[in-house]
């Protein structure tokens, strides 16, 4: 037990992160940490020391995620796969740099509120690929094993969100730039 | 090469160690394609800040609760 106590020590945040990603919920996602490293301790035995325990944690936090997910609403299937039907690798519009460093624009609660704002307007089966792979730093391969996802489809998916995402907040950033430089006269 | 093919690599861009064969014609792309340095810049930077702010932060007492509660589940089981 002692050693498992380690491991939900080591790896909680994560699969707070994960969770509160899929989910949007914070107290579901509360739900889905209790229930992931409960599944992972009742399933010890089954794991395999070829893929790493942290994946394999991942993948039942994803599955548990989804789950709590389709509860939520009600029978509504919910999978990775929703709503990504949109234009393939449809080129960038917005031309604009960031420049100054937007990071200088804002306060750390006010960035954080605007990144959650900005991840959460992303279809479900684009923002688990991006935080898997982008947040977590989880490799191309791992994401596709843990999603159960070819590797084209999350480079694809993962081309996406990233695109998406640097869209949305350039929106953001443009808007307090302008009110930087200019000024409400 | 075109902007499509540019952006076809930009994962592979994205990664300073990826070895791709492509390197030379996509730096060459680059020099002459103000709008995929700029995609490929900021794509960068948004990457970096959603790494660098933790957005779902667990709090130390949340996370203490949620310890006793997973360990009492454990040990029932």
């Amino acid at each position: 037990m002692a050693a498992f106590e380690k491991l939900v020590r080591q790896y909680d945040r994560q699969v707070f992160r994960i969770a509160n990603h899929i989910v949007q919920n914070r107290e579901d996602a509360e739900d889905v940490v209790q229930d992931a490293f409960l599944k992972a301790y009742e399933k010890l035995d089954q794991f395999q020391g070829n893929s790493k325990f942290y994946t394999w944690l991942v993948r039942i936090a994803v599955n548990e995620s989804l789950m709590r997910l389709r509860k939520r609403r009600t029978g509504k299937m919910v999978s990775i796969d929703e709503d990504v039907a949109t234009d393939e690798g449809s080129m960038p519009r917005d031309l604009a740099d960031w420049s100054p460093d937007p990071e200088a624009l804002y306060g750390q609660s006010e960035m954080a509120d605007i990144l959650r704002r900005t991840i959460q307007g992303l279809p479900p089966g684009f923002r688990v690929v991006f935080v898997l792979r982008d947040v977590e730093g989880l490799s191309t391969e791992e994401t596709a094993e843990t999603l159960g996802l070819s590797i084209p489809a999350v480079k694809s998916r993962l081309l996406r969100a990233r695109l998406q995402l640097r869209e949305r907040l350039s929106r953001y950033f443009k808007r307090r730039n302008g009110q930087a430089q200019g000024g409400v006269k | 090469m075109t902007c499509t093919e540019f952006l076809a690599q930009l994962d592979e861009m994205l990664d300073q160690d990826a070895a791709i064969p492509l390197r030379a014609d996509l730096q060459e792309h680059l020099k002459n394609c103000e709008h995929c340095e700029i995609t490929l810049n900021t794509t960068r930077k948004t990457i970096q800040i959603y790494r660098s702010h933790e957005i779902y932060e667990l709090p130390d007492d949340l996370r203490e609760r949620l310890h006793k509660a997973i360990l009492a589940k454990c040990r029932k089981c």
